[in-house]
């Protein structure tokens, strides 16, 4: 039998990793990393004449319960066609076996990965309003995200942003949508969800009730998006007490103390931005007498202009 | 390609069955039990032996000795009754059985049986002693480790057989020799489709295609194997996230 020395050992596992794509439409490139559940591979679409991600499942299943979710994950993000969530192109099955989707390439990175070149915390509260519509669109739409976190949101060259990572997602029932993606799915209904009391998340951005294991509704998704705030706000040198506090209401332990919707979040993080009162927030007088000056400093510069040449006039009028 | 091993056939091929080789091992079916058992101890043996040779810090005989016993146990008593999928996996259980073994062959003094030095089993320590000669010697700490790390490349080496095999069978010598050389071979990758091409005598685009066949039933044969030597699926996907280095949710 053949010594297989470690280099040899090294290269074999790479072969058996690359996704086999002969007799696809698709040419390898490289491989971009790691997503939930599969590898991410830069593949040529030859037919179209562009680059798009190839996302795999690592190994195939047995039970089969890893091609259903990647499928369901494919078909879950086809439905939710929005600015803020990367477009699936195709889905297939490999000739290894394994099933796989593709979608558009997004290049750019991380928001954990961008957080440094974003010094300014309007920057970054704009990107967390993206973030925020995409979800609130996927709510709409009776999808849970349930894996929101830094690593899952793409800041690409442009500033677009995409939230990413949907193969834990949860359709809720009481959506038609979900019977749409049920339907088209090969996952049966009671299937398409994960079981009752199976953990799935990542541990400080996970609701408390979704670390029991409970029955999850939309404020899980309120409680990741004030953990991704926190996160954006941590490494200030300037802290903002307003944010400090939206995020605190987002991320409350009792679900019914948070946010009742993404919307209702958003709307609190858009009126620190317009410089209004924040629901979760109580100001003293003084405060909201120094947000008012800030927010009305124009008029007020104005007036004080005006009354200014008023006194001048009457001033040079008595001499 | 040689044989290193007689046992379980030749170089240990697996059932075809796609039951678990844990059931068959357990069997009643001393036909069944004894070539599940066979395929076993192909993908361990030489794992076990690098391993009482550094952990234990036996000499060469002594390995040799011990390996042999500790295999003839396993075949003859109920060694894997006790094993329990959910507590461990099964190269865990294995390497535990090893240690208890050699401490109460110690302990019982046992050796003088050893004296003979009767091959029992046939297995090829000369050749698992020049690959161990090969491999950078592990400290105390990491030898968990490198007992995976050997199970890793003796589960690759049987595939590769397997494959050649296969290959060879059907008429597919180029196969197997494009995945040899790019895949196995120091220098293979730096040689470009249409370098290799030429070597073989073959159209380009015929390389590609037939490296993606090799590479393809290779992955194949190595999760096949895999699957039959885990008791359960999540074993299998945590034994798969190990041996390819992936990530499995």
């Amino acid at each position: 039998m053949t010594w297989l020395s470690d280099s040899a050992l090294s290269r074999l596992r790479a072969a058996m990793d690359v996704p086999d794509l002969t007799g696809t439409r698709y040419q390898f490139l490289e491989k971009l990393g790691r997503g939930g559940m599969g590898e991410v591979y830069s593949v040529e679409d030859t037919v179209l004449g562009r680059r798009v991600a190839l996302k795999v499942i690592a190994i195939t299943d047995a039970s089969g319960d890893l091609e259903k979710r990647l499928l369901q994950e494919a078909r879950v993000i086809a439905q939710l066609e929005h600015p803020g969530i990367v477009p699936v192109h195709d889905a297939g099955t490999l000739p290894d076996g394994r099933v796989f989707y593709t979608m558009k390439l997004v290049t750019g990175s991380r928001l954990d990965q961008r957080l440094a070149e974003l010094s300014n915390l309007a920057d970054r509260l704009r990107i967390f309003e993206k973030i925020c519509e995409a979800v609130s669109f996927a709510h709409a739409r009776g999808v849970l995200h349930r894996d929101l976190k830094p690593q899952n949101v793409m800041v690409g060259r442009f500033g677009e942003v995409l939230v990413m990572d949907w193969g834990l997602s949860k359709i809720l029932r009481e959506s038609a949508f979900s019977a749409n993606v049920v339907r088209h799915s090969a996952v049966r209904y009671h299937e398409a969800d994960t079981a009752h009391g199976m953990v799935v998340g990542t541990p400080g951005y996970m609701a408390p009730e979704q670390k029991r294991g409970e029955e999850l509704d939309q404020r899980a998704d309120v409680y990741s998006l004030g953990a991704i705030l926190q996160f954006l706000l941590d490494s200030l040198e300037v802290p903002a007490r307003a944010v400090a506090a939206i995020a605190g209401k987002a991320m409350a332990v009792e679900r019914a103390a948070r946010y009742s919707s993404v919307k209702d979040l958003a709307s609190d993080v858009a009126h620190y931005l317009d410089g209004l009162p924040v629901t979760a927030y109580p100001e003293s007088w003084v405060s909201r007498a120094w947000r008012w000056t800030v927010r009305n400093r124009a008029w007020l510069l104005l007036i004080l202009a005006y009354l200014a040449m008023r006194t001048l006039f009457i001033l040079w009028r008595g001499r | 390609m040689p044989d290193d091993t007689q046992i379980g056939g030749p170089a240990g091929r697996f059932p075809v069955t796609r039951g678990s080789l844990l059931a068959a091992a357990r069997s009643s079916d001393s036909d069944e039990r004894q070539r599940a058992l066979g395929t076993l101890i192909a993908a361990y043996w030489k794992p076990v032996y690098k391993y009482i040779r550094l952990r234990w810090q036996k000499d060469n005989d002594g390995a040799k000795d011990l390996t042999q016993e500790f295999f003839v146990r396993l075949l003859e008593k109920d060694f894997l009754d006790s094993y329990d999928p959910a507590r461990a996996r099964l190269r865990t259980f294995l390497r535990v059985c090893v240690d208890r073994f050699i401490s109460n062959q110690e302990k019982a003094a046992q050796r003088q049986k050893r004296g003979s030095n009767q091959q029992i089993l046939s297995l090829d320590f000369e050749t698992a002693e020049g690959e161990l000669r090969q491999v950078e010697i592990p400290s105390p700490e990491n030898m968990d480790d490198f007992f995976a790390h050997e199970w890793a490349r003796s589960v690759f080496s049987l595939a590769v057989k397997r494959l050649q095999d296969e290959c060879f069978a059907h008429g597919k010598h180029i196969h197997f020799q494009l995945f040899q050389l790019y895949d196995i071979e120091e220098g293979g990758k730096e040689l470009t489709y249409a370098q290799v091409a030429e070597r073989f005598g073959i159209k380009p685009s015929d390389a590609t295609n037939y490296l993606a066949y090799a590479r393809r039933e290779f992955r194949r044969i190595v999760l096949d194997q895999l699957r039959e030597m885990t008791a359960s699926e999540e074993e299998f996907r945590r034994e798969a996230r190990g041996l390819l280095g992936v990530e499995v949710s």
